[in-house]
């Protein structure tokens, strides 16, 4: 598991040790040589001093305690004054017997007795003598260790006191998410309403945002099922209305006509119940059948002419299938085909009480039926595709699925239904449109 | 009793209108929203019947303008939708009453006219005036106790009378009670109805206000 404040504490601890870090180093560096400078400059003005001295001829003071920095760095200057001819003349306590440098005059480094030495050297040439100041680079190391270790020293000692406070910090910080987290807990399954993103930071709000689009999208499918459960309750329940209510009057009435008036809309509620289970059975069958592994090629014409042969025909009505529709073919199930060219079909001549014209031609882009029913309200076209959705010009026999199959099963063979009304006439134009 | 039936299944609907008529109603049947509304707009109704989902609407639609044009007319809602907050929507909505499909016939045959009772300002299920009492439940009369048979038609003349005793009743009026929009009526008929009825039921019970029309005596 990833906690954001565990993750955000290393970062910022982390990040702020870094800086930390860098900013040691550069003031270990920066000081180095700013020390180096200063030590360097007392050297010289040490060996000044004491050459000033040997010139008044007091050799031996000259070669006396040297000014000294403090009691912590004790004997940190050694001064040694040679004779030209290489005879250590004098030098103070604690300066070692070898020469701390060369013969030359200015700066120089040595190594004497396993110590390293920092010298300036002057050269008397007058009074026949050589001066040399010097100290240890151990002691100037020591300084600069100091140095470092008085300002890491607190740093050491506020580093939990500042990961302390970037926990708290952060505990804080991300308040709003764990309140965000607690509303969201809290809430039962029932409950989309968005989440009120008035007090929320401005960080948090994008999550918020998606949330809410999450839960309208949630919503909006849970009303599309209940609408559907809805319509599908009462698609399902109206016939056994009817069929009940015909069947008590059958079993009442004393009148021979009205028996049997009620057995025959017994029999077409039947038949139409029948129907819709077909469909219903049919739309299932759709929706939970995967994909087929290898389509077949399909010769649409010949589907449609089965389709013709064995669907309803009403009196009056005349189909027409196209010649330019012959070797159109069409890869995908089987069973496909046949549910979208059966529905489309069923959908045209049943629109047409009055008879008329059921003709199927190709189109652009893929093939179309026109019949010459009384269309589609243009309000509702948009919505002949869901479930359960009859319209104002339905027919008796409808069940208000077929074009939803037809429309589900043109998807699986990779067109598109497309529905609308005639221009040149009235009536419905649905075409299947490959793209 | 007249009834307006508003179902688009056309076998339910048809089964709605044909039971209703055996129980002595008159009923007018339609299956969309906007027929419902012209019919509800220029006939009065005893009760209406009427289905949620039309295919142009929710009756419950219907309802609520209905009830916001201040039309007291009984509604019985049918629905397919079993959940306790559709029933009280519907009800909520101005509904008198609810049954949810598939239901028993003479069950909302009765619920019909508790509630068509109820619009006429009646609890009493019986109707009683002049020595007469009809009974709607069954479509028996009697005449000081004795049982009289009565036509369909007969029985439907002399329950709108009673309805109302004292009120005079035009012939129109008894005749939209009588017969559905398709039918045709002879001018004569409910002269021909009053006549049979008073063979059975007694001359006086049953007074001609010349001009005007009937009405049975208020006293019992």
């Amino acid at each position: 598991m990833t906690s954001l404040r565990r993750r955000l504490f290393v970062i910022l601890l982390a990040a702020t040790g870094a800086i930390w870090l860098c900013a040691v180093a550069w003031i270990t560096l920066g000081s180095r040589s700013e020390l180096e400078h200063v030590l360097d400059a007392r050297l010289q003005e040490a060996a000044r001093m004491v050459h000033s001295m040997v010139r008044g001829g007091n050799i031996a003071a000259a070669a006396g305690p040297l000014p000294q920095m403090q009691s912590g760095y004790e004997r940190q200057l050694s001064c040694q004054i040679w004779s030209l001819d290489g005879e250590l003349v004098a030098r103070s306590g604690g300066a070692p017997d070898a020469a701390l440098a060369g013969p030359s005059e200015g700066f120089s480094e040595r190594t004497v007795d396993g110590e390293r030495w920092r010298v300036f050297t002057i050269v008397d040439g007058e009074k026949g003598v050589r001066v040399m100041v010097g100290d240890r680079v151990g002691l100037r190391d020591r300084l600069v260790r100091d140095l470092v270790a008085g300002l890491l020293a607190p740093a050491l000692l506020m580093v939990p006191l500042l990961g302390l406070l970037i926990w708290i910090s952060l505990g804080r910080g991300l308040a709003p998410l764990n309140a965000l987290a607690r509303e969201i807990a809290a809430r039962d399954g029932e409950d989309m309403r968005p989440v009120a993103p008035a007090e929320a930071p401005s960080e948090v709000r994008p999550l918020i945002g998606a949330l809410n689009g999450l839960f309208g999208k949630v919503e909006a499918a849970r009303r599309h099922e209940r609408d559907v459960t809805a319509f599908a309750a009462h698609e399902l329940k109206t016939p056994l209305a009817g069929l009940k209510a015909q069947a008590q009057i059958a079993l009442a009435s004393p009148d021979e006509a009205i028996r049997e008036g009620a057995l025959k809309q017994i029999l077409v509620s039947v038949d139409r119940t029948a129907r819709l289970v077909r469909q219903l059975l049919a739309l299932a069958k759709l929706e939970a059948a995967p994909r087929p592994a290898a389509p077949a090629e399909l010769d649409a014409a010949a589907v449609l002419r089965e389709v013709a042969a064995h669907g309803p025909t009403p009196p009056g009505v005349a189909v027409e299938i196209a010649d330019d529709l012959a070797g159109l073919k069409v890869t995908g199930e089987p069973e496909a085909l046949h549910l979208v060219l059966r529905n489309l079909h069923e959908n045209a001549v049943e629109h047409m009480p009055a008879g008329g014209r059921v003709a199927w031609r190709r189109c652009a882009g893929g093939l179309c039926v026109e019949d010459e029913g009384p269309g589609i309200p243009q309000d509702e076209l948009p919505r002949v595709a869901e479930r359960f959705f009859r319209g104002r010009h339905k027919n008796a026999a409808g069940t208000g699925l077929g074009l939803t199959i037809a429309a589900m099963a043109a998807e699986r063979l990779g067109a598109r239904l497309v529905v609308g009304n005639r221009d040149d006439r009235t009536g419905v134009r649905a075409t299947l449109l490959w793209t | 009793m007249r009834i307006l039936v508003v179902e688009d299944d056309p076998v339910l609907s048809d089964g709605l209108k044909v039971g209703l008529e055996l129980s002595g109603a008159t009923v007018e049947r339609v299956g969309l929203c906007a027929d419902a509304r012209a019919a509800l707009a220029a006939n009065r109704f005893d009760a209406v019947v009427l289905d949620l989902m039309l295919p142009d609407g929710s009756g419950l639609e219907i309802l609520r303008d209905l009830r916001a044009a201040r039309d007291p007319t009984p509604v019985l809602l049918l629905t397919a939708l079993d959940e306790t907050t559709d029933k009280v929507r519907g009800l909520d909505a101005g509904a008198d009453d609810y049954l949810g499909k598939p239901f028993d016939l003479d069950e909302l045959a009765a619920r019909v006219r508790a509630i068509a009772r109820r619009g006429q300002g009646r609890a009493a299920p019986m109707l009683a005036a002049a020595g007469l009492v009809l009974d709607p439940a069954t479509l028996s009369a009697t005449v000081d106790g004795r049982a009289v048979a009565l036509s369909r038609r007969e029985f439907a003349v002399l329950s709108a009378l009673m309805e109302r005793p004292g009120v005079i009743r035009s012939k129109s009026e008894i005749e939209e009670r009588l017969y559905g929009w398709q039918e045709e009526v002879e001018s004569n008929t409910v002269e021909v109805h009053v006549h049979n009825l008073r063979a059975k039921v007694g001359r006086e019970a049953i007074e001609t206000v010349r001009g005007l029309g009937y009405r049975v005596r208020s006293a019992p």
